[in-house]
């Protein structure tokens, strides 16, 4: 392992030093979430050093992408951020039409919209109800976990799984909308609001939860640059960035909201910050519901990217060779021999894949910008000097996703 | 962005007032709200006695089945499309000379792997005659690895079993009977 040198090094300084302590902490604790590990000093509770050690999800997601083809890859990304799978399979694919250069019809920009807004509720639900839960507040996460029920309702309509999504191809996505999914997303929208008073309720003036996380693991706005980081953890530290507004993509131009942010830079403001962000991601999904266009889904089929309809499949001919050309491995679709990076601001940060392509249908490079890796490599910063049980009020708020992390 | 970008919206902390600051009004405040949700809808699906409604049958990527046209052959013609855009690399065919007129091939066995399976739903997407489909069948168990590798009869089984509550979508489509 990597790490050893570094390990044995410190402990051997430390020695004589008997009132330090060593404690592993993970990879299962239930409150690292998924497995991860932190090898922790203590003097008495307070922490005085943190060593993350990664690597125990490594299931090779890069290397895979260099086998699987562009449509075929979006099942693996499901796989990589679990809380919102469905914004991942948007930003491998909004990469891969950047590297083909396809703009995708308005109907489905407003849906890729809507999904990624929802996985955003979804992500920010389980990661505030999580924290809650790791610092002793158990009820909201069961409340914010039957949210995220009919979340998964809306996405099982649309996709036909709840959890695995894969709804998005290149140049479109998977099915069109029905009229139910519009139906279900207008419910969310009108009830999920209660939801999110019950937790202000529960939460928001709460003493004991402000003494828990106020104050803790503070990051300050040069830091939070620095170390590059983005999404919730950045923005509560005062950092002005938000890749919907900065480099506007899919239909987020076409709409009202604000960008959230506070100056506090503690686990507390990036809690409320997630809470304020839920809200506004509301405010774009009732526009988006609102104002969803009529049209295709996909790009035209003269393009040769998204697959044609089944019933031109059944019924031309035209339509049947089309369909064999761009799914057998050897004919596809033509690709440039250039490179493309395209970030989208998932829930929890700049997610960002580098795509380079050879010409084939199969990626030579798919390279993943997870946002859980650069913030944790802030948590040493933030955790050094505070006590043991801030561990896991630091690990929750930075929302820190092993699969993603580790790829 | 500017800091002074009027998109931003700059959040202020939630300010804790006397009551606030005293542990006990809060409390109650949170029991309140528990007790609330105490008497409100039950939500729980108490999972085997009661199932859980499928949204959407039709779409819903479950257990495949094979389906048969109108003389109870299957309809598959071994192009290999589904083996090809399979991600997972779960689907075997073998191909041979059919023995009937109107078509050239057909797969002498078809398997597949439930267990490699990530039901992606891409073999369906592949397949230019929908002679694979998937179900809204999603409680997929077996006691072996051998008994998890569906071949061609057990995968018309499954259409037999499920053929009157998922029609074939080709129908609807113009597609062959």
């Amino acid at each position: 392992m990597p790490i050893t040198a570094v390990q044995t090094r410190n402990l051997a300084h430390d020695e004589d030093q008997e009132y330090i302590w060593t404690l592993n902490f993970g990879p299962q604790h239930p409150a690292t979430h998924t497995t991860l590990r932190l090898v922790l000093k203590l003097e008495g509770e307070r922490v005085i050093d943190a060593m993350p050690d990664i690597g125990y999800l490594h299931s090779g997601f890069e290397k895979i992408g260099e086998h699987l083809d562009y449509n075929q890859y979006v099942t693996v990304t499901d796989r990589m951020n679990y809380l919102s799978p469905i914004a991942n399979n948007v930003a491998w694919h909004l990469a891969v039409e950047k590297l083909l250069g396809i703009d995708v019809p308005p109907r489905c920009k407003y849906i890729r919209t809507i999904i990624c807004e929802l996985a955003r509720i979804s992500d920010h639900l389980l990661c505030t109800g999580a924290m809650g839960l790791d610092i002793g507040a158990f009820t909201f996460f069961l409340y914010a976990f039957n949210r995220r029920e009919q979340i998964y309702n809306i996405f099982e309509e649309l996709s036909g799984a709840r959890f695995t999504n894969s709804y998005t191809r290149v140049g479109g996505v998977a099915h069109d909308a029905s009229p139910r999914f519009v139906e279900n997303v207008r419910q969310f929208v009108r009830e999920f609001p209660r939801t999110l008073d019950d937790m202000e309720r529960l939460f928001n003036r709460n003493r004991i939860f402000i003494d828990r996380t106020k104050g803790v693991g503070l990051l300050s706005k040069e830091e939070a640059i620095n170390y590059s980081a983005t999404g919730p953890v950045a923005r509560a530290s005062g950092v002005t960035r938000d890749l919907r507004k900065d480099e506007p993509y899919l239909a987020y131009p076409d709409f009202d909201f604000k960008v959230c942010c506070a100056t506090g830079g503690d686990c507390y403001a990036r809690f409320y910050v997630r809470i304020a962000e839920m809200r506004e991601s509301l405010k774009i999904i009732n526009q988006a519901i609102e104002n969803l266009p009529q049209g295709p889904v996909n790009v035209y089929v003269g393009e040769r990217t998204a697959l044609p309809n089944k019933q031109q499949v059944y019924q031309t001919i035209e339509g049947l060779i089309t369909h064999f050309e761009l799914t057998m491995t050897n004919r596809g679709f033509d690709v440039p021999c250039e490179e493309s990076y395209h970030a989208i601001e998932a829930p929890n940060g700049e997610l960002g894949f580098y795509i380079v392509g050879d010409g084939s249908d199969v990626a030579y490079r798919a390279r993943c910008r997870p946002p859980s890796f650069i913030h944790f490599a802030l948590f040493p910063k933030l955790i050094k000097g505070h006590t043991l049980s801030d561990v896991v009020a630091v690990l929750g708020s930075l929302n820190i996703i092993a699969a993603e992390l580790d790829r | 962005m500017k800091p002074d970008d009027p998109d931003i919206n700059w959040i202020e902390e939630p300010k804790l007032g006397l009551a606030g600051r005293m542990y006990l009004p809060l409390l109650l405040k949170g029991l309140t709200t528990t007790t609330r949700h105490l008497f409100s809808k039950k939500v729980t699906v108490s999972y085997p006695d009661v199932e859980p409604t499928i949204q959407n049958p039709l779409n819903y990527r479950g257990v495949h089945r094979l389906n048969r046209d109108e003389q109870g052959r299957v309809k598959c013609v071994a192009c290999f499309l589904c083996a090809t855009a399979c991600p997972a690399h779960c689907i075997d065919i073998i191909a041979a000379e059919s023995p009937w007129p109107d078509r050239e091939k057909y797969p002498q066995s078809f398997t597949i792997d439930e267990l490699r399976c990530i039901f992606c739903g891409m073999c369906e997407e592949a397949c230019p005659v929908d002679a694979i489909e998937l179900t809204s069948l999603y409680n997929l168990t077996g006691r072996s690895r051998e008994e998890m590798v569906f071949d061609k009869e057990k995968l018309l089984s499954v259409y037999d079993a499920t053929k009157d509550a998922e029609p074939m979508k080709s129908a609807s489509l113009g597609g062959t009977k």
